[in-house]
């Protein structure tokens, strides 16, 4: 039997949650071309990656390596929320996942100011004295941690749009697309986040 | 068509993922205390591996989304490491 | 009320003059219908089309004798740099998916849009600023880029030219490409009208699926790339700098990761049209669908496994080079599949030989040509001797142009009457192409000959032994020039001028011909119910679905 047309349909949520998660491939894909370029170079200059990841705090990046997964459960849990219509606990709850990635940028602002204040950036004289695979190194670490630093940006964005239409109501129990759009893309910056951390903090 | 059920994770599912995440984060930073030589990176990709679907099995929920979905993912991944793969057949071999 | 002029008939109105929320230009520019989208990239990639040619004519003027003829080497260097930008990443990619995917693919699912509306217009908009910013390239600052549309590094990252602004240009319209993608699976995967199953879907939209997939994730490592380049530029970050420990190979390993599979972005839905051609044309069944489904498929798929073939000189190992040669062969073979089905449908069917089905059989004969000497090219030893020759800009010429370009031409013939209302003249359209396919080979044949015999391409002098093959080609330049003029003029004097078109002027049996020509703002009264399976020429009243 034919259907008939009555009104516009607005997106259904299964329809707008495979959009996002297509989107997300594609983020994937775009740092998966780094972390080729990093395999490549990590084969090449093993002991200068050793070298060069001793100057990175393990110690930073490890508390922002947890910042980003309590901040994933945070958000994971304001879905829980509004799916049980707890709205103020959901507001509470995106409202810490934007405090924690708030931390994790003011600590990718000392790590960075920190290199920048001895010199170690790329095209600098000091850099440009190191050995190949430091430099490589580095190169790496700072478009890695800095294409990072943008999508962490992004996603407090999207999450406070997320929040103020939580507190609105145009995101509920009924209504939480954005919400659950939101939350899948902040758990892509954690997952980035979770290959990050090892390859480049981590070698031992 | 919305789904007449939707699974809605326990905060207490929720808290515990997080643990065993914190758990394997440990884990990983301890391994580096060891030397493994040539295996420190797989080591350290596998834990990443098993964190990073901890994630998406849990927190992203694909433990309860369709078989279609968790086909693509599957999918990207491979694809992905075919990739790495290929190319390092003209790295490792010149 | 209805307006003849727009073949409305009872109280159709047809989606040209439909206005929702806004009146005038502004139901253009902020439309959201799929069908408005689609005429609109159409308008903006004909223009950039042409604005393509002239820089191509422009070169093959140059090319008519040795040494300089009307332009200084740098000058000829940013002339096919950005005959290149333009073609591949404004008119190529982008076409198929973004006219006819856009148009159709909703209409041939039996839905009224696709999946994200809003997010398309953005798609366009995303290609225009894209677009757009490409030609500003050419006039900005430091003068236009000179690297060749491919940014080979280290000269991309040492030139002194706009080379950050066609990268940029780049990234945009790659974004744009991704975001239709996304929006081409989740429709296909969401909208499907009641009773259509993947296997009653149409051929065409089949092929946008595979390409969709390819844009989605191939693309967005030309993102990263670029970026890289931008980075070189700007930060000296050496990644694809040997003093400072990078290789420049990783730079064309990651580039053409993307563009290999981007080829087939351009030729998967151009092969979707001529399959949904034949079997109109021949008034009998796709032969063989399960079998160009699956070809589909295969090429998406290993299509990602190919991309070494544009790199055997550039020192990869020879295990590299081995197996890239070897998966190149493999991906002919699903191409091949398809030819035998065109021409399979064909045979003993009732043969309409119009305008579409004329460029759909060219299409075959010139993509063969193109296909054939491209395993020419993937054949290590003869490699050697044909890369960086003009053997390999025939070579793609034939593909893109031979292949692609002429079914777009199959296309815009076939679906016209559906998005304008109106039938074309055939006796021009036939005239167009066979001034089309004269040209075409008289300005592309000659290449493959001076190719082998060493002519190199992207060069602005040569040796006189080259000259005659020049000659003719440029001469066939000018021929197919006539022919474009000829064709557009055709199908734009026709849009007001033009007979009315019926419902269904080729007698097809697929859905978009089961619509008002042209369509309403909606597609469809009532979304349809499909009963059959597709491609099925049986009697009209049992099994068509309303």
């Amino acid at each position: 039997m034919a259907v008939q047309i009555n009104h516009t349909e607005h997106t259904d949520s299964e329809t707008g949650k495979l959009g996002m998660w297509i989107f997300l491939f594609t983020e994937l894909f775009l740092f998966g071309g780094l972390f080729l370029v990093y395999a490549v170079f990590r084969a090449k200059y093993s002991a200068d990656f050793h070298t060069g990841a001793a100057e990175l705090n393990a110690f930073i990046g490890t508390l922002n390596t947890v910042f980003l997964l309590v901040s994933s459960m945070t958000i994971a849990m304001s879905l829980t929320a509004i799916q049980k219509n707890k709205k103020n606990l959901a507001l509470f709850l995106i409202t810490v996942t934007i405090i924690l990635a708030a931390l994790f940028m003011m600590n990718k602002y000392f790590e960075w100011s920190h290199k920048f204040h001895y010199k170690l950036y790329p095209g600098s004289e000091v850099m440009r004295n190191l050995p190949h695979g430091e430099i490589l190194f580095f190169g790496l670490y700072y478009m890695m941690t800095g294409l990072h630093a943008v999508h962490v940006l992004i996603g407090m964005i999207l999450l406070s749009v997320t929040l103020f239409k939580v507190k609105t109501g145009k995101v509920s129990s009924s209504h939480f697309l954005l919400l659950e759009n939101s939350a899948l893309y902040w758990h892509l910056v954690d997952l980035i986040w979770i290959f990050i951390f090892p390859l480049l903090y981590l070698i031992t | 068509m919305k789904q007449d059920e939707v699974h809605i994770s326990s905060f207490l599912s929720l808290g515990t993922v997080l643990a065993v995440l914190l758990l394997l984060t440990t884990i990983s930073v301890l391994v580096t205390g060891w030397h493994l030589g040539p295996f420190t990176v797989a080591v350290a990709l596998l834990i990443a591996c098993v964190k990073a679907a901890t994630v998406i099995i849990h927190f992203m929920h694909m433990k309860f989304e369709s078989l279609l979905l968790k086909l693509m993912v599957s999918g990207v991944f491979l694809l992905f490491a075919l990739v790495i793969v290929i190319t390092f057949i003209d790295y490792l071999l010149r | 009320m209805s307006d003849m002029s727009n073949n409305e008939t009872g109280n159709h109105i047809s989606y040209l003059r439909h206005e929702g929320r806004y009146r005038g230009i502004l139901s253009w520019l902020l439309s959201t219908d799929h069908k408005k989208i689609g005429l609109m990239y159409l308008y903006s990639i004909t223009v950039f089309f042409f604005v393509a040619v002239i820089l191509g004519l422009l070169m093959r003027i140059e090319l008519i004798a040795p040494g300089k003829t009307i332009m200084e080497p740098q000058t000829y260097n940013g002339i096919f740099t950005i005959h290149g930008v333009i073609m591949i990443f404004v008119i190529v990619i982008p076409a198929l998916p973004a006219i006819f995917g856009n148009f159709f693919l909703p209409i041939l699912i039996g839905a009224k849009d696709v999946a994200f509306p809003r997010l398309n217009l953005f798609s366009y908009y995303l290609f225009l600023a894209g677009a757009i910013l490409g030609v500003l390239s050419q006039f900005a600052g430091n003068g236009p880029p000179d690297t060749g549309w491919t940014f080979y590094v280290p000269y991309s990252a040492e030139s002194s030219t706009n080379v950050i602004f066609a990268l940029t240009a780049a990234f945009i319209l790659g974004f744009s490409s991704i975001l239709t993608g996304m929006n081409f699976i989740v429709t296909i995967h969401r909208m499907r009208a009641p009773g259509m199953g993947w296997f009653r879907m149409p051929l065409f939209p089949w092929s946008l699926y595979a390409t969709a997939w390819i844009q989605v994730l191939a693309t967005p490592i030309i993102g990263i790339t670029l970026l890289m380049v931008i980075a070189e530029r700007v930060l000296r970050i050496g990644f694809f700098d040997p003093s400072l420990g990078g290789d420049p190979v990783l730079f064309q390993h990651l580039f053409w990761i993307y563009s290999h599979p981007a080829v087939y972005i351009m030729i998967l839905p151009a092969m979707g049209i001529v399959t949904e051609i034949f079997p109109t044309f021949s008034q009998k069944p796709i032969f063989g669908y399960t079998a160009i489904l699956i070809s589909s498929l295969a090429i998406a798929f290993v299509g990602y496994f190919v991309w070494g073939h544009h790199m055997f000189t550039a020192g990869i190992s020879v295990g590299s080079r081995w197996f890239f040669s070897f998966l190149t062969f493999i991906v002919a073979v699903p191409s091949a599949i398809k030819v035998f089905n065109w021409i399979s449908t064909m045979y003993g069917g009732s043969i309409d030989l119009k305008p579409p089905l004329l460029y759909a059989i060219s299409f075959i004969f010139l993509f063969m040509i193109g296909g054939f000497t491209g395993l020419t090219l993937g054949a290590l030893a003869a490699n050697v001797q044909a890369h960086d020759t003009s053997f390999v800009v025939a070579h793609f010429h034939y593909i893109i142009f031979g292949g692609m370009g002429f079914a777009t031409f199959a296309g815009i013939h076939y679906w016209y009457p559906k998005m304008f209302g109106r039938m074309y003249n055939n006796k021009i359209a036939n005239i167009a192409w066979g001034i089309n396919f004269t040209g075409f080979n008289l300005l592309y044949f000659p290449q493959f000959i001076i190719g082998i015999q060493g002519m190199p391409r992207r060069y602005f002098d040569y040796l006189p032994q080259f000259q005659t093959g020049h000659v003719i080609s440029t001469i066939g330049g000018f021929i197919l020039f006539i022919g474009l003029i000829l064709m557009v003029y055709n199908l734009v004097r026709s849009i007001r001028k033009g007979e009315l078109a019926p419902a269904n002027p080729w007698h097809g049996v697929t859905l978009e011909w089961q619509i008002p020509s042209p369509p309403s703002h909606e597609n469809f009264d009532v979304i349809p119910e499909i009963k059959t399976k597709p491609y099925f020429f049986g009697p009209p009243d049992e099994s068509k679905s309303f």
